[in-house]
């Protein structure tokens, strides 16, 4: 599954420049994860940099967008080609 | 690493050190006494040009929070550019930001560097006397060093005669000392309240370091490791470091004997001793669970029982990432981003110096009342005692009291007035009526002082104070605050001298928690 920031978000910023793969960007209100770029850091690090350093915890996974182990990592993959 | 803990001789209790045998006169039951500690006059950030080297000097005297004389004359404001932290405090709860709230970590408008700096423009423009920007979160300076270095750059090509500072965990500061230097940033303040993993652990949950989470004494060791390395870095850059360290009762408070004595030995030049703020309504972990804030005289104890260590600050306000004006004043209301958008700036560097040459001229008579009011004082020091003043700037006694939104405390004996820290309270008069449900929770802010030093005060409060017990004294004002001291304490012994009153110790006193709502 790609990851998903709720509206707990307080904007502090933390998140976006640890994600390895560009996914998080500044939206409209607060900050969002795009699930076309988020493998859950596989490929990259053990586990999601965004959830370990976000104070509010406010980054769980998307249920509308599940994907297995495999996927994540032919994302990555995938994005590394890029 | 080698500042682990060290056991020490030295190693006091809180209660031990309220009871030391600092007292000059004998606690009252309640445990505590007024007279208890020494304020040392050679203590601190009080300290003037003939306690360190010229070029020392030359970077502290203008700077309100390093100098304690310069916080009368001289104001500072942060810009809210650094969001984003490493670390998680027990004390701190990054969902809150009310705006009548006071306190660090908080803010209500988060800026890009360019507003910053148009912001500092805009103040600087305001208030004469704003000598000095720093970047204090609301996360960790250097946990965006984007956009602090970024803030940085662009202030030095557009107001080069602003002093730049910044304050960190510490935790990504040994590879960024560097960078500091180099845009000239010439005080970093590192909060350290520990150097013990094992009384770490119960400050900070959790560290992110190296692409992860670590937590208990692991995630404390490697904050301690980065913090230390990082003062000893900047030491050797000669940029002038002050640390902060919360006073949490019951975690830390004797161990900041230990932290005074590490942080002295890699050459912090001040050491700032700050009271945990902890009400359940901010949130935070210690908030929830019932970690206290130390009361007046534990504060003063801790801070009295480093004196000799590293310089100590006393009038540290624990600002808000972005507050404006002086020390103790937050002006950040006057300078929203829509207010700036529409105020024509203009930056005139010789207008600030004409100013500033003035507060000069106002200071040195100050320091020149102090010196000879100091030298007629008589040299007998058998009563020393506290002494509470209300004072807008300037030095001066010269605040209504029912204008006062905080007292500055004074420790006086026959010798001196030192500086010895302020208490926040609620506005008593508000539309010219005085509030008397607020002057309970004034007396218990000052309740440790024998006396208050008012510019005026209305007849209710001073009934209401005298029977407190403090003196509500109104016979000195607009003069210079050391040498109303002195003269209200010679007043006081001849006043014992004739019999007719008798010296009594003072109790306790609350830190006032909690909102600042006291919008002046």
């Amino acid at each position: 599954m790609a990851l998903k920031i709720t509206h707990e978000c307080i904007n502090c910023d933390v998140c976006e420049p640890v994600c390895p793969n560009h996914a998080i960007s500044q939206g409209v209100e607060i900050y969002e994860i795009d699930p076309d770029l988020c493998t859950e850091c596989v490929g990259h690090f053990d586990k999601p940099q965004c959830q370990l350093i976000c104070p509010v915890s406010c980054i769980p996974l998307d249920p509308e967008h599940e994907e297995t182990p495999a996927q994540l990592l032919d994302k990555y993959r995938r994005l590394i080609r890029l | 690493m080698s500042a682990s803990a060290k056991s020490s001789s030295t190693y006091i209790s809180l209660d031990s050190l309220l009871k030391s045998g600092r007292a000059q006169s004998e606690p009252s039951s309640s445990g505590c006494s007024s007279s208890g500690g020494s304020g040392k006059s050679s203590c601190g950030s009080a300290a003037g040009p003939d306690d360190m080297p010229a070029h020392i000097w030359e970077k502290v005297k203008n700077h309100p929070c390093y100098s304690e004389e310069a916080h009368h004359h001289y104001a500072r404001m942060h810009v809210a550019v650094a969001p984003a932290c490493n670390i998680q405090c027990n004390y701190c709860n990054r969902k809150y930001d009310c705006s009548n709230e006071s306190r660090p970590g908080v803010v209500s408008q988060k800026l890009t560097p360019e507003q910053a700096v148009k912001k500092v423009l805009a103040v600087a423009s305001a208030i004469p006397q704003m000598t000095v920007l720093g970047i204090a979160g609301p996360g960790d300076a250097l946990a965006n060093p984007a956009k602090t270095f970024k803030t940085f750059q662009l202030l030095q090509e557009q107001a080069p005669d602003i002093k730049l500072c910044l304050s960190t965990n510490g935790l990504a500061l040994p590879e960024m000392v560097d960078e500091i230097a180099k845009y000239n940033v010439d005080h970093v303040t590192i909060t350290i309240n520990m150097i013990d993993p094992e009384v770490g652990e119960r400050i900070y949950p959790w560290i992110f370091y190296q692409h992860k989470r670590w937590t208990g004494r692991d995630a404390a060791k490697i904050l301690t490791e980065r913090q230390l390395e990082g003062l000893e870095k900047l030491s050797a850059k000669g940029i002038l470091t002050k640390i902060n360290s919360v006073l949490i009762p019951g975690v830390n408070d004797e161990h900041l004997l230990e932290v005074n004595r590490a942080v002295k030995a890699r050459g912090a030049f001040l050491h700032n001793i700050m009271p945990l703020i902890s009400e359940a309504e901010h949130g935070t972990y210690f908030g929830l669970n019932g970690q206290r804030g130390p009361s007046a005289q534990e504060l003063k104890a801790v801070q009295d029982a480093c004196a000799g260590g590293a310089n100590l600050m006393r009038h540290c306000r624990q600002c808000r990432a972005d507050a404006v004006g002086l020390l103790g004043e937050d002006r950040s209301d006057e300078f929203t981003l829509d207010k700036i958008e529409q105020m024509e700036v203009v930056y005139d560097l010789d207008k600030r110096r004409e100013y500033q040459q003035s507060v000069e001229r106002e200071r040195q008579a100050q320091h020149a009342a102090k010196l000879e009011a100091v030298a007629a004082a008589p040299a007998d020091e058998d009563i020393k005692l506290l002494l509470a003043v209300a004072t807008q700037g300037q030095g001066r006694v010269n605040q209504h009291f029912g204008h006062a939104t905080e007292f500055q405390i004074y420790e006086v004996s026959g010798r001196e007035a030192v500086f010895v820290g302020h208490r926040r309270v609620d506005l008593y008069c508000q539309g010219g009526y005085g509030e008397d449900e607020q002057l309970p929770s004034i007396v218990n802010a000052i309740n440790d002082c024998h006396a208050v030093l008012v510019a005026k005060i209305g007849a209710c409060p001073r009934d209401e104070l005298l029977a407190a017990g403090i003196e509500p004294v109104d016979a000195y004002a607009h003069e210079f605050i050391e040498k109303a001291a002195l003269s209200w304490f010679a007043d006081y012994r001849a006043r014992i001298a004739r019999g007719e009153i008798s010296h009594q110790p003072r109790g306790d006193a609350r830190i006032r928690q909690g909102a600042y709502t006291a919008a002046a």
